[in-house]
């Protein structure tokens, strides 16, 4: 398939298409890159939620479980899946897509025409995501999906990419996962638009919803709100309060939502908190200011990379030769760099 | 950037026994390719699906249930179906299969099957010469 036949294809809303487009782009064809310009104008209609949190809490069964609600609201749902590759071989074991459980033999999610489910290796990329993820979701915004859900690798504590890539990043834990320092700790604690406590039947989830809120209390206003309560059982009701307060232009309160994924229990709280924040950035205006965030950053490093290439592919610069003076001593390293740009500059580049 | 090697190890049917799909799933991960495992009972249309969507080079089925017969060639016809192209792509079966039905599988389009004992080396030495003879128009792997 050509890039021509690629990009009509996922206009077509050819799954095909799609999956050989996400190929190009994970393996950075020039071709992908091609497909990538030419889809933008289709993009920015999706909203992307991004699942992440230690491994073993539940990202992929409550990701099932979204799916399925999703889906039940007619919405159409793409998903990518990031899993660690081998920092030896290579090699990865993309294991995500076989928690994604049929639901209803007629609407079976493998085989549901609204829904496309793609695994990604992280290919070595620390962060929690693949070094394409983020192509890949607009792909599939390309492709039509109103919901996109990326789950990322089993994260440890800083591995907060996401946030460069989903709208609404859900940061799910689960009951006893340590004491009060680990909340408040940075990284992947205080990324969170919601956070999950899921197994709460595994007990113990109290103190963990406890912790949850004293830390989002610190900095939020809602002190009064959040402290009346310290009962799992009593946080969806919170949940309601929360949002009377979005809708009244207050800021963004994460809300901690309790779950037992696999037997569906409060994936449907889950739902209505990932709609309200979908809802508070859109009507804040905060969507935008997200967005303009996140591109910036991408510009810059695509900045940055073609400067790399024309660097690398330039013969007019003696690059050996300034390093070897460096070597020699003759000149300093932040020196040279500066020369170097300057050099670049005055060729024009090309 | 190199291109991974993708294959999808599938289960299909009511046979439960994956033991043998999740070592060799395993093996091929340390081999450095990219695998994709479905988990047990998957029916002919999941895989299909499954293989059209993640994009894998090779399709390897697992079935210890005797059915490779019949839930074989339905999973290649699910695959064209769904749009995937069997010219490109590389279907292996692996598990119990008679010695009669290997030529019956490779004559539904089958390229190879392996049963059991064969090394893991000699799996990973094929997909690697496969794929590429396989390989899609105009790519380089």
């Amino acid at each position: 398939m050509n890039v021509e036949d690629i990009v009509k294809g996922i206009e077509k809303g050819n799954k095909r298409a799609l999956a050989r487009a996400i190929t190009y782009v994970e393996n950075e064809y020039p071709e992908g890159k091609e497909i990538m310009k030419k889809i933008y104008h289709r993009t920015g209609n999706a909203h992307v939620i991004g699942i992440t949190g230690f491994p073993g809490v539940g990202k992929s069964t409550t990701v099932s479980k979204l799916i399925q609600k999703f889906r039940e609201k007619g919405k159409k749902v793409g998903v990518v899946a990031v899993d660690p590759g081998s920092p030896f071989t290579g090699g990865a074991l993309l294991g995500d897509r076989l928690r994604m459980e049929g639901y209803d033999v007629s609407k079976n999610l493998w085989v549901d025409p609204g829904v496309f489910f793609r695994s990604m290796s992280s290919r070595g990329k620390a962060g929690g995501l693949a070094a394409k993820t983020g192509d890949v979701t607009r792909l599939l915004d390309a492709f039509g999906f109103d919901v996109i859900i990326v789950e990322t690798v089993g994260a440890g504590q800083s591995e907060v990419d996401i946030v460069e890539v989903a709208d609404t990043t859900i940061v799910v834990m689960m009951p006893e996962m340590g004491d009060e320092i680990q909340i408040n700790k940075a990284g992947i604690l205080e990324i969170g638009d919601i956070y999950v406590v899921n197994k709460a039947d595994l007990g113990g989830a109290e103190k963990t919803v406890k912790w949850l809120k004293s830390m989002i209390m610190m900095d939020q206003e809602a002190v009064e709100i959040l402290s009346k309560t310290s009962h799992a059982d009593e946080v969806r009701v919170e949940s309601g309060e929360i949002f009377e307060r979005m809708k009244k232009g207050k800021d963004w309160i994460p809300p901690v939502v309790v779950t037992v994924a696999d037997k569906g229990e409060g994936i449907g709280e889950l739902v209505s908190s990932i709609e309200g924040h979908f809802e508070y950035l859109k009507n804040t205006g905060k969507l935008m200011e997200r967005r303009v965030r996140r591109l910036s950053r991408e510009v810059f490093d695509l900045i940055m990379d073609e400067i790399r290439q024309i660097l690398a592919g330039n013969d007019r610069i003696d690059f050996r030769n300034h390093i070897e003076r460096v070597v020699k001593g003759e000149i300093d390293p932040h020196s040279t760099a500066e020369d170097i740009v300057e050099e670049l500059l005055r060729l024009g580049c090309r | 950037m190199d291109r991974k090697i993708r294959v999808l190890v599938a289960k299909v049917g009511l046979d439960g026994h994956d033991r043998g799909a999740k070592v060799v799933a395993r093996f091929l991960r340390d081999a450095g390719f990219e695998v994709i495992y479905t988990g047990l009972h998957r029916t002919p249309e999941e895989v299909a699906m499954a293989a059209v969507q993640e994009d894998v080079d090779v399709v390897g089925i697992s079935l210890h249930s005797g059915a490779h017969l019949t839930l074989v060639p339905k999973v290649m016809k699910y695959i064209e179906e769904f749009g995937g192209d069997l010219n490109e792509l590389v279907v292996i079966v692996g598990g119990i299969v008679p010695a009669d039905d290997i030529d019956k599988l490779k004559e539904m389009g089958v390229d190879e099957v392996f049963i059991p004992g064969t090394p893991i080396e000699k799996i990973i030495d094929y997909i690697k010469a496969k794929v590429p003879e396989k390989k899609r128009t105009g790519e380089k792997v």
